[in-house]
């Protein structure tokens, strides 16, 4: 018999979804969820019924609220985000006539769609999932292949359940070695993505390995993939192994009984063959990260805490340089100057990146026994009611709240600013997000992204401060 | 989806990298459910003073004559971020119908395609080249795109060819409806999904 052809983990999980093949490298796959949220699922369940359309699979399709609603305790529809009432109408309204299934506000299962696609087994690994979020690419992290689209793109995964796809280049990052102290999966992400470019992952199925990725849990695994979009990727994946199907096991969604058998044999063989090819390979030595802040207005613009800034004047292309001039005027860092001591107005943990349980653990081993700075505002958004509950349990809820922190209900909340809610009179702010776009986070508001870790040791110290000089001695 | 064929009209040079759909289209702007309405909003933060609908006379569209433009020539990774699909609307109802770059965020790029905005990929040296004829006191501002002949004429009068996927040129050429061609292998989708309803089971047992 003949050998079969060596493959990769995302040629096994694309063949496996391919109805067609339409030409131009062009394979039309088959979806296996469609995520809903109230931003954009409203729009697409609204464009599909317009069109006099119906909805293709609706037991497919999972709705939750997260991008618009409030995270303050008490919400309701009512929104600070002006318009949010209608958005939410819209969502409900849609999803209730298509039979569309939707974790409202007060629902348990509620939460940022990337955290609660994983914590209730919607997402598993080998599945496609696709959701009109760029951040969709998080759930790679369970070794499912996902991606963010927009909202035309959602009406056609509604109306048909498929979506065409051309075949992405295939990368594969590999992060070699032991993590340094307070280093973590958001200190690994954004220093590859600093080294590399933003758009050094350009259109890539991204295939993150290596022995400090099989060491990572599955949150820090989500929380690489999640910024593989800021790298340009198109997705970012991690292949499944024990600690992935330990983590699924028992979730709601999850495959039960002579279905898990029949699931597990066959995530046993979804990892990329030895002798598989991808088109380029990047080999990054995990001990020599730091823990990383972004000093621009792009994530590819990070160093390490305690280095210093880069010079524009230093950069050969013009174009490069007039860009990080431009975010340098924005965010008024200093070059040749480190970050550290940089004083910052608020603190923000939360967001699809990094707000899952293992987050706020690790932020509170820091706030424990000690209080945010005077003047810092600092807001801790779980990223599921799931995960505050998990953590109020755990009396995390008390640490955050006695060191200063507000402590929110569940949602995207500052991770941008869209005309509502806003850090007050803050204008540089430590945030453990995925983006320090200009104005992302409010007019003006320039910010730093940094690890759960980095933030919470900046709000104690009220400036940019390194978390190694934090954990363990209160 | 109204069909791209040939575009002849004003470029605007934006030379900067990774400029991002929070750019294209701030969250703010983006607060109601319908596709409308978006031309004013497009670039708000820098093409307005801060808090007003005051224009900044230095942001390019807002110079004549790149305040009519059709065509917007930017530099690498343009549109990266979010997947909003309402910076792909800002610029059509702007006016712009054809993005030039190195590159494009790809989900922001895949949404063009979807609605007819041409995203032409150029190297970066042919960009610059663009950039710097767009930029030169005095110089024409004038382009032309055609998508049947896959190249653009510049300013000055050079040409340069650009690839695009044939599926996507074709779509673009017809203003095809994707949703209408999937649904046309209806059959061929209800097939799949019975072998792997067989194979993979645990997929389809959402209850």
């Amino acid at each position: 018999m003949p050998r079969a052809q060596p493959l990769t983990l995302v040629e096994k999980i694309w063949n496996a979804h391919a109805v067609a093949e339409l030409g131009d490298a062009t394979t039309l796959l088959h979806i296996d969820r469609l995520f809903l949220h109230e931003r954009s699922g409203g729009r697409m369940l609204q464009g599909v019924a317009a069109a006099g359309r119906k909805v293709f699979d609706p037991s497919l399709v999972f709705g939750t609220l997260d991008h618009i609603i409030d995270t303050d305790p008490g919400r309701t529809d009512k929104t600070k985000f002006p318009g949010g009432p209608e958005f939410i109408r819209t969502f409900r309204d849609g999803a209730a006539a298509a039979g569309v299934r939707v974790f409202d506000i007060g629902d348990p299962s509620q939460g940022i769609v990337h955290v609660i696609a994983p914590e209730l087994g919607v997402a598993q690994p080998g599945l496609t999932l696709v959701c009109g979020d760029s951040h969709t690419c998080t759930v790679g992290g369970l070794g499912a292949l996902a991606w963010g689209i927009g909202v035309t793109e959602g009406e056609h995964v509604l109306s048909t359940q498929c979506l065409a796809a051309r075949k992405p280049t295939l990368l594969r990052v590999r992060f070699e070695g032991r993590l340094g102290p307070c280093v973590t999966a958001k200190d690994l992400i954004l220093r590859l993505i600093g080294a590399h470019g933003a758009r050094g992952g350009a259109g890539a199925a991204l295939e993150f390995a290596g022995s400090a990725v099989r060491g990572l849990s599955c949150a820090a695994r989500m929380t690489l993939c999640n910024m593989a979009v800021e790298f340009g990727a198109w997705t970012g994946i991690v292949a499944p192994d024990d600690v992935t199907i330990e983590f699924v096991h028992g979730r709601r969604f999850a495959p039960k009984g002579l279905d898990w058998d029949a699931a597990l044999a066959w995530w046993r063989t979804l990892r990329s063959d030895d002798e598989a090819a991808f088109d380029r390979e990047i080999v990054v030595d995990a001990p020599a990260i730091e823990p990383q802040v972004t000093w621009g207005t792009s994530s590819e613009q990070s160093v390490g805490v305690g280095e210093p800034v880069p010079s524009p004047a230093d950069l050969a292309d013009p174009v490069a340089r007039a860009s990080a001039e431009k975010a340098l005027r924005y965010t008024e860092a200093t070059p040749a100057r480190p970050l550290l001591g940089l004083p910052i107005g608020a603190a923000f943990i939360g967001s699809c990146t990094n707000s899952r349980i293992e987050d706020l653990r690790a932020a509170a081993a820091i706030l424990e026994g000690r209080k945010v700075a005077a003047g810092v505002t600092a807001i801790c958004v779980p990223g599921s009611t799931a995960v505050k509950r998990q953590a109020e349990a755990e009396g995390l809820d008390q640490i955050f709240k006695e060191a200063g922190f507000q402590w929110r209900e569940a949602g995207c909340s500052l991770c941008f600013y869209a005309g509502g809610d806003s850090f007050g009179p803050a204008r540089r702010v430590i945030t453990s997000t995925n983006r320090n776009f200009e104005n992302r986070q409010g007019p003006g508001v320039r910010s730093h992204l940094a690890s759960p870790l980095t933030v919470a040791a900046s709000a104690v110290a009220g400036a940019i401060a390194d978390p190694r000089r934090y954990v363990g001695h209160p | 989806m109204t069909p791209f064929l040939r575009l002849e009209g004003v470029a605007a040079p934006m030379p900067i990298d990774n400029v991002d759909t929070d750019a294209i289209i701030p969250s703010r702007e983006t607060q109601s459910v319908v596709r409308t309405g978006y031309g004013e909003k497009l670039f708000a933060n820098w093409r307005y003073r801060p808090g007003t609908r005051e224009p900044d006379p230095a942001f390019v569209l807002n110079q004549p004559p790149f305040d009519q433009a059709r065509i917007l020539v930017a530099a690498r990774n343009f549109g990266c971020g979010s997947s909003r699909e309402a910076a792909v609307w800002a610029l059509q109802q702007f006016g712009i119908a054809c993005v030039i770059a190195e590159s494009f965020g790809a989900i922001f790029r895949n949404n063009c395609v979807r609605n007819g905005l041409l995203p032409v990929s150029l190297s970066l040296p042919e960009v610059q080249r663009l950039l710097d004829e767009l930029q030169k006191a005095g110089g024409a501002r004038r382009m032309d795109v055609d998508l049947e002949a896959c190249r653009v004429r510049a300013p000055g009068g050079a040409e340069f060819a650009f690839r695009i996927g044939a599926l996507e040129r074709e779509m673009l050429l017809k203003g095809a409806d994707e949703i209408a061609l999937t649904l046309s292998r209806r059959a061929q989708i209800e097939a799949f999904r019975d072998r792997d309803r067989r194979a993979r089971p645990w997929v389809y047992a959402t209850a």
